[in-house]
């Protein structure tokens, strides 16, 4: 049995177990202000055939030149993946005629891309771990986009898409479940959120799977695959994988064979099904355009931007795992998201990181999941809930009621700093003051001090008496110190 | 001949030129004869020759990442054969 | 007065300077020369008088304010592959034929610059395939020679037919061509007019209808070596619009014309000698090689081994880069339309009447040689043996600074004469296709009359990026061979 097979992942037949076999050919959009091979802009959207140069809508005569950012960007993604950057690589035209393909051919990078071998790590919920493989990352143009809808006869197409740089980041067939498949992209999409080269907007279409999935009996060689095209949420990417084993395995349980071929996933039914336009068999016409030089880059480029690289994910749950003392849960909660690492560094930094911790995922991120809201759209910034987190390491206030300050922040806004004080929120830390509360409670409840004596237990009744009478402004340790001393408990 | 009829109709597909079979019976004769002609490159051992992949000692510069084109779409749909609210505009396509 | 129409760029630029003349005289003189000898001879297969005009009038005013350019008032005719901006670009393909750029060629824009004046778009085989400038949409070009004592017309060579018929026969004082496999030099020769194809790189490409991308290339066609050197000294320049454009300054290549050969070294490759070249073609060059001799060059006996199988891997290369290029023209953007019952059927239909036999055949023999398990057999073969001819120039310019063979292995033939078979036709280009292989530069001068009384050119074959001494070889050989005989004039009607 294959050393990755995992019982828990098998797919159980009428006739026994099923391995699903999956990779992946992630299209992933470039960061840049200009397209990758003309300057018009890149940006979402926009009036039809607003973003479109004239090379873009190949115009006769136009020729490609390319953006030096997005080649940056690749060598940039391809370093996150701790992967082999290539000096010399070849854009090379892959030929087809489509509506929304102006040129007839794709500019892409068959033989010699600019990215070779890599590697993804990817952390289950369940505790498991998968290392993806990456065969290889190049770079490519994107298509226009053709819309079906408008016109009962007619298609229209709009150019802006065309030509926006693309990576295409091609896995091994290293993943062996749904569940695989979508942490795997999330953590990719995670991956390229820190680099700052995609910003892996999948409504917007910026980041996107072609999905292949074959099935196979445990140890036996791979099964024929299908090619799910264009899946642009992981949910749909999960719910595809799914859907086609099952096609899969009915298909061979029923004596059948798997067509190779490539297929669609229908949102709405949850499905994948047969392209009708793709029938034909393909034959691209590989070869190096000439209207493009090869890309050259020197090693001192490579290594500038590998300079400027941030610390990734990984190395990022390592380190909180191993100085914050965060469990692996906690710490992946905080790096699965770019903005809500920054955040929590942003409170953590020069603070107490366990503490700035449980306060990010606990109320933080408690609260915005109760109201449906981003980290970006939280409306306790970082300043402000490290502002309560000092507050209670001063002494200030007490954790119960830095609640009550984070409640009001929450809903008002305001430095909790200046709140405490306005509202005499602070914690009373005047001895005197707590003893004479302390005398008073005695006082007025011998019975309970005698109990005391006999079950140290009933000193909790005592604070909570004590809490009451300050208004929940003592400061709890130096309540506890002197009920201890005066119960005569120590 | 190097290319039968059947591959003619397949390369015309390839290439989405239309062609008639009078047109295939010529073709299949030009283009086998063009075939069989260059096929005198076979005299020349190359496996130790790279291919050429550009003229002189060039690296490919660079542009900077500007935007510097767009918004000209009345220019980029203005010789469409048909075009609509500056789409272009082609028959139906069945996915 | 001399006939305005007769003059070079040179002595054009000087008579304008001293103000014998007006650019609007000069251009009108043009006009009236293009609309007595178009019908005749089809150079022509768009005029723009208005634009002509207008374009003087500026170039006038510029003058007379002492703001002249480099080629102030000069009128020139553009082959229609350059893109000009408003002007009805084709190509000279049916898919093409309804087609106006909002967009300048490079090379054109740096020639309006420099104060030229354009008198039209020429003729030219269709996507700039052909070598008879038979293939055109809008019909054949007619060369201005004919051969003694015969009315049968004879091919102005191509594909920029249009561009050396003009030249020829005084419709324009030079021309705009491009050159993929010698379709500027193999014209120029067939002819009797200065043909020049820079190194690969020297001009920008952009704007220029694409036939084979590492192939292509633009540059003048004149009639003295001089007024080439002015031409290209334009239209070249670097351009980051173009990644194949070479980031090198453009030399003062009208200053190398005058400077002699003495000193140089020049290579007669011996595998130019081809089966079945005519003896007056083996006489010429001969005749050239005792000219430089005599005007100073050492002449040395070189190999170029791989001289043969330049022009078949050629029709590998520039078919399969053709097929690509040409996909672009699919009746969706721009161009002819022909309707069908799905998009498939549009793109056949378009493509089926949008594009003639040649291109057609070139389109379908590079869609199979890059199709599916051909590719290393035949691309890539054929991209090694352009490393071969390539390595074959590299060994021989260590030895020589310049190579001297005939341009093309015949005189023009008659129309008709070759369209026939494919082959036969694409032999024309055995002496020029090994200058594009290797991406050199080449040059091409009138040498003298073949025994038909029809022009004959020798080609000067240069190191790259070293048109300069191309220039200073083919000086050298104008000079030798004398005053070009001029086509006697039997198309103007008036
Ligand atoms: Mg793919
Ligand atoms: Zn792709």
């Amino acid at each position: 049995m294959d050393a990755k097979t995992e019982k828990s992942n098998l797919i159980a037949g009428e006739t026994g177990d099923w391995e699903v076999v999956i990779g992946m050919e992630v299209h992933a959009q470039v960061t840049s202000n200009a397209k990758l091979f003309s300057g018009a802009r890149t940006e979402f959207g926009g009036e039809p055939n607003a973003h479109v140069s004239l090379v873009d809508a190949a115009m006769p005569g136009m020729l490609p030149v390319i953006n030096e950012a997005c080649v940056a960007q690749a060598v940039r993604t391809g370093l996150g993946l701790k992967a082999e950057i290539n000096l010399s690589s070849v854009f090379d035209r892959k030929n087809y005629f489509y509506p929304d393909l102006p040129q007839g051919y794709q500019i892409s990078q068959y033989k010699n891309p600019i990215v070779g071998e890599g590697e993804v790590i990817v952390d289950l919920l369940s505790g498991e771990r998968v290392v993806v493989g990456i065969e290889r990352l190049h770079l490519e143009q994107d298509a226009g986009k053709s819309l079906h809808d408008q016109h009962p006869q007619n298609s229209y197409v709009d150019l802006n898409r065309s030509g926006v740089a693309l990576m295409e980041i091609v896995s091994k067939p290293d993943l062996r479940s749904s569940e695989q498949a979508k942490a795997y992209v999330s953590k990719l999409r995670t991956i390229l959120r820190y680099l700052g080269t995609c910003d892996g907007n999948m409504e917007e279409g910026s980041l996107r799977a072609d999905v292949n999935v074959s099935v196979r009996r445990p140890g036996d060689g791979f099964g024929t695959r299908c090619e799910i095209k264009n899946v642009n949420s992981i949910r749909f990417i999960g719910q595809a994988i799914e859907y086609e084993a099952r096609r899969q395995i009915e298909i061979i349980e029923d004596g059948g064979t798997i067509d190779q071929e490539t297929r669609l996933f229908d949102a709405k039914t949850g499905e994948t099904r047969s392209m009708r336009s793709k029938e034909e068999a393909h034959d691209y016409r590989y070869f190096p355009d000439p209207d493009l030089l090869p890309l050259e880059l020197t090693q001192d480029f490579v290594d500038e931007i590998a300079g400027s690289l941030p610390e990734l994910p990984d190395e990022k749950r390592a380190r909180f795992i191993a100085d914050y003392g965060l469990t692996p849960y906690d710490a992946d909660v905080l790096v699965s998201e770019r903005e809500s690492v920054d955040y929590f560094e942003d409170v953590a930094k020069g603070r107490d990181a366990k503490q700035a911790a449980n306060w990010v995922i606990n109320e933080l991120f408690g609260r915005l999941n109760k109201e449906g809201l981003a980290i970006d759209d939280s409306p306790i910034s970082s300043a402000q809930l490290g502002g309560i987190v000092d507050l209670i390491k001063a002494g200030t206030i007490s954790g119960k009621i830095a609640k009550d300050v984070f409640d009001i922040v929450w809903t008002e806004g305001g430095d909790p700093a200046e709140i405490v004080e306005k509202r005499g929120m602070k914690q009373v830390t005047d001895t005197r003051a707590i003893e004479k509360a302390v005398d008073e409670v005695m006082a007025a409840n011998p019975d309970k001090v005698a109990q005391a004596k006999e079950k140290p237990a009933v000193a909790g009744w005592f604070v909570g008496q004590v809490m009451k009478a300050t208004g929940g402004k003592a400061s709890p340790q130096a309540v506890n110190a002197l009920l201890k001393s005066k119960l005569g408990l120590e | 001949m190097s290319v039968d009829r059947a591959t003619v109709f397949r390369i015309a597909r390839l290439a989405r030129i239309a062609i008639t079979d009078a047109e295939a019976e010529r073709l299949e004769s030009e283009l086998s004869g063009i075939l069989d002609w260059v096929a005198q490159l076979d005299e020349l051992d190359t496996a130790n020759v790279e291919p050429m992949t550009r003229v002189e000692a060039m690296t490919m510069k660079m542009r900077k990442d500007e935007v510097t084109d767009g918004f000209c779409a009345a220019d980029i749909v203005k010789n469409a054969p048909q075009e609509d609210d500056h789409y272009f505009v082609v028959p139906k396509i069945v996915e | 007065m001399t006939d305005l129409t007769d003059l070079t760029i040179a002595d054009a630029r000087e008579g304008l300077a001293a103000k014998s003349f007006s650019a609007v005289e000069l251009a009108e003189a043009h006009l009236a020369a293009i609309r007595c000898a178009n019908r005749a001879l089809n150079a022509y297969v768009l005029e723009t008088p208005e634009r002509a005009l207008d374009m003087a009038k500026q170039s006038d005013a510029r003058l007379a304010k002492g703001e002249a350019g480099t080629l102030e008032g000069i009128p020139l005719g553009i082959k229609d592959l350059f893109c000009t901006k408003d002007v009805r670009t084709t190509a000279c393909s049916h898919i093409l034929d309804r087609f106006t750029p909002p967009y300048e060629s490079t090379v054109t824009a740096n020639l309006w610059d420099a104060g030229a004046v354009m008198l039209g778009k020429l003729n030219n085989d269709e996507f700039a395939m052909g070598s008879s400038n038979e293939t055109s949409f809008y019909g054949e070009v007619v060369n201005p020679w004919r051969r003694a004592g015969s009315d049968a017309p004879l091919v102005p060579g191509g594909s920029s037919g249009g561009s050396s018929a003009a030249v020829a026969a005084r419709l324009c004082l030079g021309a705009t061509a491009t050159d993929t496999g010698g379709s500027i030099r193999q014209p120029a020769a067939f002819t009797g007019t200065v043909g020049v194809k820079p190194t690969y790189g020297r001009c920008s490409r952009w704007g220029i209808v694409a036939f084979a991308s590492s192939l292509d290339q633009a540059g003048p066609i004149a009639r003295t070596v001089r007024d080439a050197a002015i031409l290209l000294g334009v239209m070249a320049s670097h351009d980051p619009k173009d990644a194949t454009s070479a980031d090198l300054p453009v030399p003062d290549f009208e200053a190398a014309v005058g400077q002699g050969v003495k000193g140089l070294t020049i290579g007669i490759p011996k595998e130019y000698r081809v089966e079945g070249m005519a003896p007056e073609i083996e006489a010429l060059w001969q005749q050239g090689i005792a000219w430089l001799t005599e005007a100073g060059a050492t002449v040395k006996d070189i190999s170029l081994p791989h001289t043969k199988y330049a022009l078949p891997s050629y029709y590998i290369v520039a078919p399969a880069e053709a097929s690509s290029n040409l996909a672009r023209y699919d009746g969706v953007r721009y161009g002819l339309r022909e309707p069908g019952k799905d998009v498939l059927s549009m793109y056949e239909n378009t493509r089926e009447s949008g594009f003639g036999a040649e291109v057609k055949r070139r389109v379908l023999i590079g869609t199979y040689v890059l199709s599916a398990g051909y590719y290393d057999a035949y691309y890539l073969k054929a991209q090694k043996v352009r490393t071969l001819i390539k390595r074959d120039f590299d060994q021989a310019f260590e030895n020589v600074d310049a190579i001297l063979t005939p341009t093309t292995p015949a005189p023009a033939f008659a129309a008709g004469e070759k369209s026939g078979d494919p082959l036969e036709m694409y032999l024309n280009d055995i002496f020029t296709v090994t200058v594009n292989m290797a991406g050199l530069p080449g040059i091409s001068v009138p040498a003298g009359l073949s025994s038909e009384g029809t022009p004959l050119g020798l080609q000067v074959i240069g190191r790259p990026f070293d048109e300069e001494t191309l220039f200073r070889v083919g000086h050298a050989l104008e000079e030798a061979a004398g005053p070009m005989a001029k086509p006697q004039d039997w198309w103007s009607k008036s």
